[in-house]
């Protein structure tokens, strides 16, 4: 293992090359199996979420048969290669009752509320939020978000309905906030705890003595976003402590070079995306492989997806409505094109994850991913036939290589499967139609 | 502005009242276009609050909030103290568009954690820019006795200064002493007096009462019985309004002395600041969120298809427009309904390829030949592209969003589950937009909204998807003729020219423009002050000046009112589907 060189393996990460080498955690901090931590405790068990837009065409997404014998149809062609490391469920529901169906929103808000919602705003917090609340409290950063998209505003992650959680949309200042100078390196041979850390650290207590009066001129409605703004300077202290405590070393943590300005080229050309999208997958990789955060949101593409392929005058979106079905084929082909390269993404996602050695296992191994969507069929935009994906085994909770057909169940089931993978114990999830107590049984152990 | 200054006081309430009734039966009788709806229960719901407020002899103010500072608002602050040359580099997260602007959002967003990591970082590189060797002989007001140690007088002073401004009111002498304190302990650990300093004025611009505008409220002597804005709160509202900045030091002496709690001081002051250059930076900021020109910073269009759309268009293209609304509105003081057949306008060499002109490097005025076909905001390229597709123009979306935008109605979103099989039909062949959207229309279902805004956006279609000028689409002639409420006409030009009398037009800058003054949603009990507004505007033949300081005086701006929220729209299944909300009935 000494022989290897990290930097260049993690160089080759960031730049998007598949990398299959391990980088262990250092074998003193892993018992004696490789399949804990040296003090007995378990691995930690991390979330991730992956977002793509606009659904999919179903007779060439959803496999013919369920279990673990099936093939892959041509739309998910790119899953095959990790067929062992996901589960593929489809005909979910995301029912909207009474509430008013609100295309690009409504699906995704069940999924992560399990609340459709009746106006443009979400029921609660998303499931990430709920779960980085359980898992990822004590890290540097309670959850990280990012996106392929190039805008700040693609972001499915809200700490409550109001908060969104902005996504990193430019790789170079992803990089600066995660691996920047407030770096608390794991790996670092010399560590001096900083004074001028410690005298921001001071200073932040004559900021949050200003609470109290402000607390008292708010209302009740204000007094919860003072509350937020309460939170966060207490999680800059905590920060803060890190920065001035020497980090335990891990040995899968190596952040490799920045990526440079001109790598961050905006617009939504897929080609563009693509590269984006790997470039944060591997930084998101990378802060949870140095522990930075046991919660990550990615999101391939916003809900209306402005994807654009050389050659085609219409962007992803644009095309769910308007490119006419191949009598031949029965679907949309060049919409089924737009949404092939959203199934590369998630097997990146899922590959970045697996790339990481940890103990005798991979950082997926520990892990449990959730992909969704914010529609079923692409050219109805339609709310049923929702399709999902999972990945990862949880530290061996979930199985994986299924179809699951969910046949027309609320795909909040999905995400009452991971509150409670990653255990977060809630008796049900989710309001009305959408409410359940009865997880995807068929991938827990 | 006279009639203004007769509102002021109970005197004013009871003018009011009259002709607020009056001009509510007017607005409930207006004879609408067909396809327009107005929202009913909102004029009935407003009308019956302020007859009863009327009765009980009180002014219908509005809501007292607890604003985030924008980015812009930051920015402005920071450099207009410390000077434009410090660098912040910085976005703060985006807000959601609240009632139609950005800008009422900032009232009702929450705080991530990464939103207080992002204000510790810029916090810490604002410090220390200002306490850098090169700056710190101009920014601070005195000298340390040692630049190795603590000098609690210096940091005293300093402090004292910066956070007065930056906390937009006197900050206590006991939490000034705890940063003094902090900046105190700093140099001594760091043998750095202005190591020291730089970290306290770091936890200064960390403050909640630095990043949130908490406004403040006391017992109106005017109004017996009603809440008034403080006079710091009054004067940090004004100075977001007009200058999208916090108060300086003479609007903050002026709110110290009482000046803002008489009619005249506060006209004074209004005066003063509405002739201050520093004007065109807070009309440039509500223009901008009014237009939604935030979305230029994620534009991009398919570099085959619109080879001419530079990389520096967007940017031009946001600017020209801004540049063209300051000196219509401002440097000429045109009618504000000039705006939209104007054909006068800057350009720069980026945009001068899209408009086929030849112009040298940096801005140019030029007045477009009637030939030309690029009368008004709506013929230049940021209209026209931001309402496209990255890869072709869209009548759809610039129809919604001249809807939206200009005249402040709404239009529904697409019904579910929609049959697109006719536009689908690959036996069909559509040359143009025209042709496209028929083909749509003929669905029912998506008729109704596509009447809201295609047939004004298809006025538009001599434009493509980067704003250039063209007469056919793939060959076939462009049919440019549209209709907008009522009113035919068979080119762009005839729209322009339907924009500008269109009844709606002024009464949305209105209600943009009170609820970019007042921080927040539109509440319903606003209606009075806004109908009132609208006549005043008509009255001074729609000058922006004359709006914006309408505004600042009247009651409803610095009288506290709690808000009356929006009922929820009614949930059935039967929801016509035929209807634009008009938010704002003239």
């Amino acid at each position: 293992m000494n022989r290897l060189n990290r930097r260049r393996v993690l160089r080759g990460m960031l730049n998007g090359g598949a990398v299959t080498v391990g980088l262990p955690l250092l074998n003193c901090f892993l018992n004696g199996n490789g399949n804990a931590l040296a003090d007995g405790e378990k691995m930690p068990v991390r979330y991730g979420t992956w977002f793509w837009g606009l659904g999919m065409n179903t007779q060439i997404f959803k496999p013919k048969k369920t279990g673990r014998d099936f093939e892959f149809p041509d739309e998910i062609q790119a899953l095959a290669p990790i067929r062992d490391k996901i589960n593929i469920l489809t005909n979910g529901n995301a029912f909207y009752d009474n509430s008013p169906k609100q295309d690009h929103f409504t699906g995704w808000a069940v999924s992560r509320t399990g609340i459709a919602p009746s106006n443009r705003t979400l029921g609660s917090e998303t499931c990430d939020v709920t779960i980085a609340n359980q898992i990822s409290r004590t890290r540097r950063f309670k959850t990280l978000t990012a996106t392929a998209a190039a805008d700040a505003r693609v972001s499915f992650s809200y700490d409550d309905p109001n908060t969104p959680n902005p996504a990193e949309y430019s790789p170079v200042l992803f990089y600066a906030r995660l691996f920047g100078p407030d770096f608390p390196d794991p790996n670092a041979k010399d560590f001096k705890p900083s004074p001028r850390v410690m005298a921001r650290k001071s200073v932040l207590s004559a900021v949050m003595d200003e609470m109290g009066d402000l607390n008292a001129i708010a209302g009740a409605e204000d007094r919860v976003r003072l509350d937020q703004y309460f939170t966060g300077l207490r999680h800059l202290e905590q920060q803060f402590d890190q920065q001035l405590s020497k980090p335990e070393p891990l040995a899968a943590c190596h952040p490799g070079l920045a990526p440079k300005d001109s790598d961050m080229k905006m617009g939504n050309a897929s080609e563009l995306m693509i590269q984006r999208h790997k470039m944060m997958t591997d930084l998101l990789a990378m802060a949870v492989a140095c522990d930075q955060t046991r919660v990550v949101n990615m999101s391939y593409s916003q809900v209306q997806s402005n994807a654009t392929k050389p050659g085609y005058d219409k962007p992803h979106h644009t095309a769910t409505h308007e490119e006419a079905i191949d009598s031949k084929l029965g679907y949309q082909p060049e919409v089924s094109w737009f949404t092939r390269r959203c199934m590369e993404g998630f097997a990146y996602y899922v590959q970045a994850f697996a790339n990481i050695k940890e103990g005798d296992g991979t950082v997926l191994d520990n892990m449990f991913i959730v992909g969704d969507t914010d529609h079923g069929l692409a050219l109805l935009h339609g709310l049923d036939n929702i399709p999902m994906l999972t990945a990862g085994s949880a530290g061996g909770k979930v199985k994986n290589g299924y179809h699951i057909d969910m046949k027309g169940t609320s795909i909040a089931r999905t995400t009452y499967t991971a509150l409670r993978v990653m255990g977060v114990d809630v008796p049900r999830f989710g309001d009305r139609s959408n409410q359940t107590s009865d997880p995807i049984s068929e991938i827990l152990v | 502005m006279r009639l203004v200054g007769k509102h002021f006081g109970r005197e004013g309430a009871r003018v009011r009242k009259t002709f607020v009734t009056r001009a509510l039966l007017f607005a409930a009788a207006v004879v609408l276009p067909a396809g327009v709806f107005l929202s009913g229960s909102s004029i009935v719901t407003a009308s019956a609050k302020d007859v009863e407020a009327k009765e009980a002899g009180t002014v219908v103010g509005s809501p007292r909030r607890l604003r985030l500072l924008t980015t812009q608002q930051y920015i402005n602050t920071v450099q207009y103290y410390f000077g434009p040359d410090i660098k912040i580099d910085v976005k703060f997260a985006p807000l959601e568009r609240t009632d139609g602007l950005l800008i009422a959002g900032a009232s009702v967003a929450g705080v991530s954690g990464a939103q207080i990591e992002t204000y510790q970082k810029v916090a810490s590189i604002v410090s220390a820019q200002v306490l850098s060797p090169d700056r710190r002989a101009t920014l601070l007001p005195c000298k340390p006795k040692s630049d190795k140690a603590a000098d609690d007088a210096c940091a005293e002073k300093f402090l004292g200064e910066v956070s007065n401004y930056l906390y937009r009111a006197p900050l206590s002498k006991a939490h000034l002493a705890k940063f003094v304190a902090e900046s105190n302990k700093a140099a001594t650990q760091l043998n750095d007096f202005y190591a020291g300093l730089q970290l306290a004025l770091e936890g200064v611009l960390l403050s909640p009462n630095v990043l949130f505008v908490a406004e403040r409220e006391e017992p109106d002597p005017h109004h017996p019985g009603q809440m008034r804005l403080d006079a710091h709160s009054l004067a940090s509202r004004l100075s977001l309004f007009l200058w999208n900045a916090a108060p300086d030091a003479v609007l903050r002496q002026a709110a110290a002395r009482g000046q803002l709690d008489t009619e005249k001081g506060r006209a004074k002051i209004v005066d003063m600041m509405l002739a201050s250059p520093r004007l065109e930076t807070g009309v440039r900021s509500l223009f901008d969120d009014m237009f939604g020109f935030e979305d230029f910073v994620t534009l991009a269009k398919d570099g085959v298809i619109y080879p001419y759309y530079l990389g520096e268009a967007s940017g031009d293209a946001r600017e020209q427009t801004l540049r063209t609304v300051v000196d219509q509105l401002l440097t000429k003081d045109r009618d504000y309904r000039d705006l939209y057949t104007t054909r006068e306008t800057f350009v720069s060499p980026a945009l001068a390829i899209i408009y086929g002109v030849t112009t040298p490097p940096g801005w140019h005025a030029i007045e477009f030949p009637p030939e030309a076909h690029r009368a008004g905001i709506l013929t230049q390229v940021s209209f026209l592209a931001l309402h496209s597709h990255p890869t072709r123009s869209s009548a759809t979306l610039r129809g919604k969003a001249l809807r939206e935008l200009i005249l402040c109605q709404k239009v529904p979103p697409p019904p579910a589950n929609v049959d697109f099989s006719a536009v689908n039909d690959p036996k069909s062949n559509f040359r143009t937009a025209r042709d496209r959207l028929t083909a749509h229309r003929a669905n029912p279902v998506c008729a109704g909204c596509h009447k809201i805004t295609d047939p004004m956006g298809l006025a538009l279609e001599n434009f493509d998807g980067a704003g250039q000028y063209r007469t056919d689409e793939k060959g076939t002639a462009i049919d440019a003729t549209g209709s907008l409420d009522g009113k035919d006409f068979s080119d762009v030009d005839g729209l322009s020219r339907a924009v500008h009398d269109n009844p709606a037009l002024p009464g949305c800058l209105v209600r943009r423009a009170y609820s970019y003054a007042t921080g927040g949603a539109v509440s319903l009990n606003a209606e009075p002050a806004l109908v009132e507004l609208n006549k005043n505007f008509a009255a001074q033949n729609y000058r922006l000046r004359g709006l914006l300081k309408a505004i600042a005086l009247n009651d409803a701006f610095s009288t506290v009112s709690k808000p009356v929220p929006k009922p929820e729209p009614k949930k059935t299944a039967s929801v016509p589907l035929l209807q634009v909300v008009a938010e704002n009935p003239k």
